[in-house]
């Protein structure tokens, strides 16, 4: 036992250790705080939890789970990229690869399940945060965030929709991307479009038009697929990264997780 | 290096000395009456580099060179195609049905005008019909069911004077609901 305390007293006397820990054993109120606020990790939870905050029956956890799930996606995603190669050679058979003949098959189907689950954990989030009335004053910069994090929810399911490259992504992309189309004022069959006109000849058509933009062409090919791989690994993953630092800080500085004020 | 200072020495320090605003200000480089102009300067600098960024940025996403099928192409001569029927042969390569009748050759776009999936011809039941939303047109074009709320868009067809073959130009389109159709370059009359 001697030579067990003496091995511990060299490991927590040693210059590594106390370059990680710069506190010591927190063994007084002063140092348990210092710990805390001192840990990137450990600070990021906050000092006091109000009782109706770790109420299951509350907050449903909805915000965590989505969170949770968000990090299950960005772990399986990256994963999954080692394998996925998003041209219109080897996209649908590097998914069937990932399927059938890549160990873990089932990382793929995690991605893809996860996703589902995000999106309705995302919903009922909000609805959480709309039945508690949560989204009122002085949270209500914290809602927008929120709003505009649903959507790139939706977006990154959209986006990830057509990596397989069967029909089924084809034509549903074919579908949403119609939307575009619709956009005013830059989509060529969007109100206001036929306005933007030199002479007879309207400036805004199929071939330049917001769809164009988001696809890359006039139809679906090899430019929308690499597109929509970038959009989905790294523009939206990094725009949701960025504004849930915010949702969650916004949700500390607005006076706690839910729970009246 | 007599003046060195210790960690632990206290610096005798007056306002201001020795800091930038008074260098400046002593300098006169920048004076109060100025210094609104530079600032201005500054935000319409930045306000330019943004905006410039930006545009670069949405013109990046226009490709000038689409690896797509070409919009113009000949299709052989008129007597390649049978009377009364809906000819398939360019509908993977090009995106287009070719239509003879009695009297006139069209081309109709294979693009649903719902929401762009490609419809089927269906020669036992005489039409056309979306697999995605169940659009269905004549063989005109025309959409009589299914949630389209417009007919098939047919494109710019003409006889090249040379070979005398058909040449279908996609680029140019043709809508039944604005009356295009009856333009002379909506199709070929025999």
């Amino acid at each position: 036992m001697a030579n067990l305390r003496g091995l511990q007293e060299g490991i927590v006397n040693s210059q590594i250790w106390k370059s990680v820990f710069r506190v010591g054993i927190p063994n007084t109120n002063r140092k348990r705080v210092l710990a805390v606020l001192g840990s990137l990790i450990l600070h990021l939870h906050p000092v006091k939890v109000r009782r109706s905050g770790v109420r299951m029956s509350y907050t449903w956890c909805m915000g965590g789970t989505s969170f949770f799930l968000f990090l299950v996606e960005t772990v399986t995603g990256l994963l999954l990229m080692f394998y996925y190669r998003p041209t219109i050679e080897y996209a649908f058979t590097d998914i069937m690869d990932l399927r059938e003949q890549a160990p873990f098959g089932i990382m793929r189907e995690m991605h893809r399940w996860g996703a589902h689950a995000m999106v309705i954990a995302v919903w009922l989030h909000m609805f959480r945060v709309f039945m508690t009335g949560s989204y009122k004053p002085p949270r209500e910069f914290n809602w927008n965030v929120g709003v505009i994090l649903l959507v790139l929810t939706l977006l990154l399911s959209f986006t990830g929709y057509l990596l397989p490259w069967d029909q089924l992504a084809i034509w549903a992309i074919t579908v949403g991307s119609s939307m575009a189309r619709a956009s005013p004022g830059a989509g060529n069959e969007g109100p206001m479009s036929g306005l933007v006109k030199l002479g007879d000849i309207r400036l805004i058509h199929a071939g330049d038009d917001a769809r164009f933009a988001l696809i890359g062409g006039r139809s679906i090919g090899a430019a929308t697929l690499l597109r929509f791989y970038v959009l989905h690994c790294v523009v939206i993953p990094l725009a949701a990264g960025f504004l849930m630092a915010i949702h969650f800080w916004r949700v500390r500085k607005d006076g706690g997780i839910s729970g009246p004020l | 290096m007599s003046d060195e200072i210790t960690p632990y020495q206290m610096v005798p320090k007056t306002p201001l000395a020795g800091s930038a605003a008074a260098d400046i200000r002593e300098q006169g480089e920048i004076t109060r009456r100025s210094f609104p102009v530079v600032l201005t300067a500054a935000w319409v600098a930045l306000a330019a580099a943004l905006g410039g960024m930006s545009a670069v940025l949405l013109r990046f996403l226009f490709p000038n060179v689409l690896f797509e099928p070409v919009q113009k192409f000949k299709a052989g001569l008129p007597s390649d195609y049978s009377v009364g029927e809906v000819d398939e042969r360019w509908k993977d390569k090009y995106g287009i049905w070719i239509v003879r009748t009695e009297e006139v050759v069209y081309a109709l776009i294979t693009v649903c005008t719902h929401l762009g999936c490609t419809p089927n011809w269906l020669p036992t039941q005489n039409k056309f019909k979306c697999p995605c939303h169940g659009s269905g047109y004549y063989k005109s074009g025309i959409n009589f069911e299914g949630p389209t709320p417009r007919p098939l868009e047919r494109a710019k067809i003409f006889i090249d004077i040379a070979d005398g073959q058909i040449v279908v130009d996609k680029s140019k389109q043709f809508h039944q609901e604005r009356g295009e159709w009856t333009d002379p370059e909506a199709f070929i009359k025999l």
